[in-house]
């Protein structure tokens, strides 16, 4: 710095300085342009294709449920093999609200979901979280199996395999029902997953976001730091596992028909896959991964419809081989326009 | 219980180890250690390989429990309580290795110390970026390091030596009363080692510091106690003369470099 500048100009470089050093950190929250593109896409869907909505309704319970993943295992680091349990959770709250307790509001279903499910994550994280890498992977796939064999053992609450029919909901707002094509329910998903996007988009980018980051790069420094690590996984595990039991819910809902099937390893199997095909840790990377999960899924089955799944896998594998950080990682001039700054 | 509640004068230790243990199984790695360190102390631990000096940092961190013997910091007893509780009462440290947040950028390796501190990393509804407060403090910490320029790169990409400074700057945001620097300077090369030196030597003095030192020049330069530990054991404690005079220290450090070339 020149010795000449008046203090004032001197304090202006300064400021300067700072603040290019910060800018990054600053403005990482702030909305880019490029963050409407996939709702403007699921809203030109609704109205390019009016004869997919049943499977547009789906996909976006899928984002959801990918979504609540992410905030555990893209910025938290945790890795589990039962996120179903939560799902599944959230879906016998919404159905049994209806048929055993007469209640058909949706939304209060879908709180009611949230609730249950994040008591579910709540508990079992308070153990489950203790541990870290396989340990926690078989623990996390264990415990879905033993919730669903619970719900096999009280059939008279869960019915079963064969499950729980007639989940029938109310209309929305006491107002809109339910067409055949799943206009409404579209609309209806997209609405949640916008709320639940802005909710997650918000934490990931607050200082309790920060800190998850931390655990995932270097928990024994978090420790070193004073870090109540355990208790900030178990959070953000609830929190998670609320979001979880609202896609859950909404796919009671949906659907009509709850079964055991909800637990299955397939599902929390899947959530998984197509978090990795879209990229963790992009907050997007659900996204894209859920929607290319199942539209291929739609398209595969109309080929070979018991080989599908051969499709998924090739795919699956070779994402995971070429493109290590998902769809979205590939994708590096998306980081000028997307806030991904919590993977740099 | 008397000791707890003793009055905290001039003269009570900012760090104090009464006949600290350690065994794992039949192994020693720490025997009846003493230690007491002034407020503001700049004291040196050195000793050869395996000697067991980050096995007392990380007693004295909390990272291990002892076996037996007490810990005390500004004459209150910390021997039970656990790690973050023990950084929540003003001790931090530096790695041997570091351990760093290698993929975040140079400012979110010292956003979080501060963060953690002050308990804005409680807070799920706002802004990491409108944590204004965080934010000036650990520009200010990126300042006095000189690394300022690095900020916005992630961690990964700096050369070794600037690194370390992040190591340490990382424990300065935590606002120690007691540092313990282990090897701050290693594997740092030769061309970059005054970065780290110019640091630890401009430390604020009412940090009461303790160094793991293997660079002789350093440990003379910098501490005006040392503290000789062998094989778990204190064998002496002295002023930087003392040491170099002491034959049995030469002993040990001769003996260890004859080991090596046979």
């Amino acid at each position: 710095m020149d010795a000449n500048n008046p203090p004032a100009a001197r304090n202006e470089d300064a400021a300067t300085e700072r603040s290019r050093a910060s800018d990054f950190l600053v403005r990482r929250d702030r909305f880019r342009a490029a963050e409407a593109l996939p709702w403007a896409l699921a809203i030109a869907a609704y109205f390019a294709f009016p004869n997919q909505m049943i499977l547009g309704g789906q996909t976006l319970i899928m984002i959801l449920f990918a979504l609540s993943l992410d905030l555990i295992l893209g910025f938290a680091g945790i890795v589990t093999l039962g996120h179903a349990a939560y799902f599944g959770l959230g879906a016998y709250a919404a159905a049994l609200l209806i048929t055993d307790f007469g209640w058909s509001e949706p939304i209060s279903g879908l709180a009611c979901a949230a609730v249950l499910a994040a008591i579910g994550g709540f508990l079992s994280g308070q153990i489950l979280l203790r541990y870290r890498g396989l340990t926690l992977l078989v623990l996390t796939l264990s415990t879905t199996i033993m919730l669903q064999q619970l719900g096999n053992l009280f059939r008279d609450l869960t019915g079963g395999y064969d499950g729980i029919p007639g989940v029938n909901i109310a209309p929305l707002f006491g107002r809109f029902d339910y067409d055949l094509y799943g206009h409404t329910f579209y609309l209806y998903c997209l609405a949640v997953l916008l709320i639940s996007f802005y909710v997650v988009r918000r934490i990931v980018y607050s200082p309790f976001g920060q800190a998850l980051v931390g655990i995932r790069e270097n928990v024994a420094r978090m420790h070193a730091l004073g870090s109540p690590v355990h208790w900030r996984l178990v959070v953000v595990y609830t929190i998670s596992a609320a979001f979880a039991g609202i896609a859950g819910g909404l796919f009671a809902q949906t659907n009509t028909l709850v079964t055991l099937g909800v637990f299955d390893f397939d599902q929390s199997a899947a959530v998984l896959m197509m978090l990795i095909l879209g990229g963790a840790g992009w907050l997007y990377g659900a996204f894209v991964g859920a929607t290319l999960y199942m539209v291929l899924q739609n398209e595969l089955a109309k080929i070979s419809p018991t080989f599908w799944q051969f499709g998924i896998g090739l795919l699956l594998v070779a994402v995971v081989l070429l493109v290590r950080r998902g769809a979205l990682g590939k994708l590096a001039i998306l980081r000028r326009y997307l806030p991904l700054g919590a993977r740099q | 219980m008397s000791e707890n509640v003793a009055p905290r004068t001039a003269a009570t230790p900012a760090l104090e180890i009464r006949n600290l243990h350690k065994n794992f199984g039949a192994l020693n790695v720490a025997a009846d250690i003493n230690l007491s360190l002034p407020r503001g102390a700049r004291h040196a631990l050195i000793g050869p390989n395996g000697a067991g000096k980050t096995t007392l940092v990380n007693l004295i961190t909390g990272q291990i429990k002892a076996s037996a013997g007490k810990v005390l910091l500004n004459g209150g007893e910390i021997t039970a309580l656990s790690q973050a509780a023990r950084t929540r009462r003003g001790i931090a440290r530096t790695f041997q290795v570091n351990r760093l947040f290698r993929n975040l950028t140079v400012l979110e390796n010292v956003y979080l110390p501060i963060s953690e501190r002050t308990g804005a990393c409680n807070r799920l509804w706002r802004s990491a970026g409108k944590e204004t407060v965080v934010i000036e403090e650990a520009l200010a910490h990126l300042q006095s390091l000189e690394l300022m320029a690095d900020a916005r790169r992630p961690v990964r990409e700096l050369p070794y030596g600037r690194q370390r400074l992040v190591e340490i700057a990382i424990a300065l945001a935590q606002r120690p009363k007691l540092l313990l620097l282990d090897e701050p300077a290693a594997g740092v090369p030769s061309s970059e080692n005054h970065l780290i030196l110019d640091v630890i030597s401009q430390l604020d003095p009412r940090i009461t510091v303790l160094i793991i030192e293997h660079d002789m020049d350093v440990v003379f330069r910098f501490a005006s106690r040392i503290t000789v530990l062998v094989a778990g054991a204190v064998l002496t404690e002295g002023t930087p003369e003392d040491i170099a005079a002491d034959e049995r220290v030469r002993a040990v450090y001769l003996g260890e470099r004859e080991a090596r070339r046979g």
